[in-house]
């Protein structure tokens, strides 16, 4: 019934090949944009946009960063939060060095600094796989932030060795420090996820998203058939590492405003975005945003039910979130190992049969 | 899709969390959970019993209840930012977020919502310069005070001159550990002893290599800017590779019972700083009475709990003399603000609440909200498991300090382009 697919003909490639070709999801894809565009700016408070909704959004293209890498392309890392900090120091060092220019191109420029970042640790990709390749770039994870904690440039110098973002307008409307409204710092990060989401999914439905799959699925059969493992590899560890980096960009500047490096970007935050991949759903677009609420709201709702609604003890509501948390982890890897995504997709078969199955 | 969940679930929070009325709001960000849980949870139970007492003793302060609004932030940021947002909705007059790195978080957010910080003891030490951080206190002493503290107390005990001593700090490698770090440099020049830094990465379980170079290198003194389970490591360690006990010295966050009970006899001698001393205050006879205490009740009387009892007193002092100022008993934020601005601690008041030297006697100013700059020495005496004061309450050096607090807070003010007020 809520998937009419009758008289819904392609009638050329393009069509045929769109990104969503059941007109249904189509439709909804707008909705959600609409809704997401032109509803939530204006009904949003900092409540919302502090805890829920941006958060949600800049972890979202750090889980389609990481998809890109260990979903799509199957290299393993586990140095998210280490190229996320490379995303926040580039974009405070360009911040502070240029403040004339526009802090949208910053973050713009923070991911591609990143990307150079991320494909020199991808180098040894090309030579090691799986479990090996997780701890070279738990290397990258550990080095990076103890970089940022021991070089006085990177936090300019500060007694504290924080770094805190100054404010930054754009079209007069700030959209860093603290005087920024909920409504700009919430609109600023649905734009990079837009923007991420369609370069992300056109890029892995493309060429260069076929060699990766090719490169995840054998990487020697891939070899045969004339895929270049360096090129491929290196390229997804690039890319990757791009998204990830406006991730970490818009986590300082937007979201938090200060950072202490080793806190906000230590081993936790890499564990945490594989967690959201690992449970939306490995080489899926929309599974990266599944994991990211999911990682995300999850705690805020606990918080709600437990502390707000039942009275209980904060710190029994806490424990209990790790419990529950890694309770679902496992649950997920052997109910659904292809997570919330997969979950989604077979719902979705059986609501395009419904209400006559087979 | 997932957007109309989130927004059904951001209808129910806002259903959730409707205001009540006409209380004194004061929110707890607090932390019994992670590894800072140690020092989280008695300043917590320190700071709500304090208020749970005012509430049942004189029916509040000034005829206004107090609502504790209690928040777990694990000590991470993202959680005390989710817990900042989602209590300030509900009138919250002060924050106290017991972290030094929540504290430069809230810095900017709370003035421009025109809340108090008030960072008790920790947070950013130049913010004692109240023209450029208009809602910031850090009284009755700070980071820079500490330092000199411990470097004039060790001066005296190497006889009157620290040429050519080695000290060396162990700290946090955080915003907090790194905070004294200016100071200790500017009072290495002008003492002229060796100092070197050695940082224990959170969340400081393990130490082996950096007590591997203080064994090697064999500092004269060994200072530490440590918190939570990092202390209890530190402590263990020194006690390891022998180090003498009565030449490592804390600051005021690595000086709690349980931090040195954890290494038995061997932590006999430690030293620690502490602007709260432990004695027996007639008020903690008053809690313990008062039955329904915060936590377990087993931390009324520890240094931490003390600490927490301190900062509600503080801070109820200053509503009352906020309440003052603006003739009404229902304050908001920004009247609070000039309560803290105007409160001055005396020796009698505090003998009249009960707690008579629990803090050294100091009034705060417009010019300056970082109070006395005094604390005390303390050494841990493991067989009768208390500690001892060992002097009175020292003062810090003014002439190293003034002005790397004018500089960095002229900083700040240049930067975040704020017009110094006063």
């Amino acid at each position: 019934m809520l998937y009419r697919e009758s008289g819904d003909f392609k009638t050329s490639y393009k069509a045929d090949n769109q990104t969503f070709p059941i007109a249904f999801d189509r439709y909804r894809y707008w909705v959600v944009l609409a809704v997401a565009y032109l509803v939530i700016p204006f009904v949003i408070t900092d409540y919302w946009a502090s805890a829920i909704l941006v958060p949600f959004l800049i972890y979202s293209i750090a889980a389609i960063g990481l998809n890109i890498l260990a979903g799509y392309c199957g290299q393993v890392s586990l140095g998210t939060g280490g190229f996320m900090a490379v995303g926040a120091y580039a974009c405070y060092k360009l911040m502070t060095a240029f403040p004339e220019v526009n802090i949208l191109i910053h973050i713009v420029l923070s991911g591609g600094v990143t990307a150079l970042v991320g494909a020199a640790f991808g180098l040894p990709s090309l030579r090691i796989k799986g479990f090996y390749l997780a701890v070279a770039t738990l290397a990258a994870q550990f080095f990076l932030v103890w970089l940022f904690n021991k070089v006085p440039w990177f936090f300019n110098y500060s007694a504290s060795g924080q770094i805190s973002a100054p404010e930054r307008e754009f079209l007069g409307v700030a959209v860093t420090g603290p005087n920024t409204s909920a409504w700009a710092s919430y609109l600023v990060c649905l734009v990079f996820v837009t923007a991420c989401a369609i370069i992300a999914r056109n890029l892995t439905r493309g060429s260069l998203g076929r060699q990766w799959m090719s490169i995840r699925d054998m990487d020697i059969a891939a070899e045969i058939i004339g895929v270049n493992p360096l090129r491929a590899k290196l390229s997804a560890f690039a890319i990757s590492s791009f998204f990830i980096g406006i991730s970490g960009a818009l986590f300082f500047a937007v979201y938090l405003g200060a950072i202490e490096v080793g806190e906000a970007f230590g081993i936790n935050k890499s564990l945490l975005v594989l967690f959201m991949v690992i449970i939306g759903g490995l080489g899926s677009i929309f599974g990266s945003f599944a994991g990211a609420a999911f990682l995300v709201c999850l705690p805020v709702i606990l918080k709600l039910i437990g502390v707000d609604l039942l009275g209980w003890p904060t710190d029994l509501v806490a424990h209990l979130q790790l419990v529950l948390i890694g309770f679902l982890i496992m649950f997920f890897l052997i109910k659904e190992p292809h997570g919330l995504a997969q979950l989604w997709n077979v719902i979705k078969e059986k609501l395009r049969l419904w209400p006559f199955p087979h | 899709m997932k957007m109309k969940s989130l927004i059904a679930l951001a209808l129910s929070s806002a259903f959730i969390a409707t205001p009540a009325a006409a209380d004194l709001v004061i929110p707890d960000l607090s932390y019994r959970t992670g590894p800072y849980a140690a020092g989280g949870t008695p300043f917590s139970d320190g700071y709500q019993d304090y208020f749970k007492l005012l509430n049942k003793r004189d029916g509040g302060i000034g005829g206004e209840q107090i609502r504790i609004i209690e928040c777990e932030t694990g000590f991470n940021t993202e959680k005390g930012v989710e817990c900042y947002e989602s209590t300030k909705g509900e009138g919250a007059l002060v924050y106290q977020p017991l972290s030094t790195g929540m504290t430069y978080q809230l810095i900017p957010k709370a003035t421009a919502d025109g809340i108090p910080l008030f960072t008790m003891g920790y947070g950013r030490t130049s913010a004692e310069n109240g023209a450029v951080f208009r809602n910031v206190f850090n009284f009755p002493v700070n980071y820079w005070d500490g330092a000199s503290i411990a470097v004039k107390y060790l001066k005296d005990q190497h006889g009157g001159s620290l040429e050519g001593k080695k000290i060396t700090l162990l700290y946090h490698n955080s915003g907090y550990g790194k905070e004294p770090i200016p100071t200790l440099e500017a009072l290495a020049a002008k003492h002229g002893f060796k100092f070197k830094a050695i940082a224990v990465d959170h969340p400081g379980q393990e130490q082996k290599s950096q007590w591997l170079q203080i064994r090697r290198e064999r500092p004269d003194n060994v200072l530490m800017w440590g918190w939570g389970v990092m202390n209890q490591v530190a402590i263990q360690e020194a006690a390891n590779i022998n180090y003498p006990m009565e030449n490592f010295m804390g600051v005021w966050w690595s000086g709690a019972e349980i931090d040195v009970l954890p290494a038995g006899g061997a932590s006999n001698g430690y030293k620690a700083l502490n602007f709260s001393p432990i004695k027996d205050y007639p008020v903690l006879e008053e809690i313990k009475a008062m039955g329904d205490l915060t936590g377990d009740g087993s931390n009324v009387g520890s240094v931490i709990y003390n600490r927490g009892m301190l900062a509600a007193m503080l801070t109820s002092e200053a509503i009352a003399k906020a309440q003052e100022i603006h003739g009404v008993s229902e304050i908001s934020a920004p009247q609070l603000r000039d309560g803290l601005e105007a409160l001055s601690v005396t020796e009698a008041r505090l003998v009249e609440l009960g707690m008579g030297g629990i803090s050294p006697e100091f009034s705060v100013s417009c010019q300056n909200h970082g109070g006395a700059g005094q604390a005390i020495v303390q050494q841990w005496d493991a067989d009768a498991k208390v500690w001892k004061a060992l002097t009175d309450y020292i003062s810090s050096d003014q002439d190293v300090i003034a002005p790397l607090v004018k500089s960095d807070s002229e900083a700040y003010a240049a930067e975040n382009k704020i017009e110094a007020g006063c």
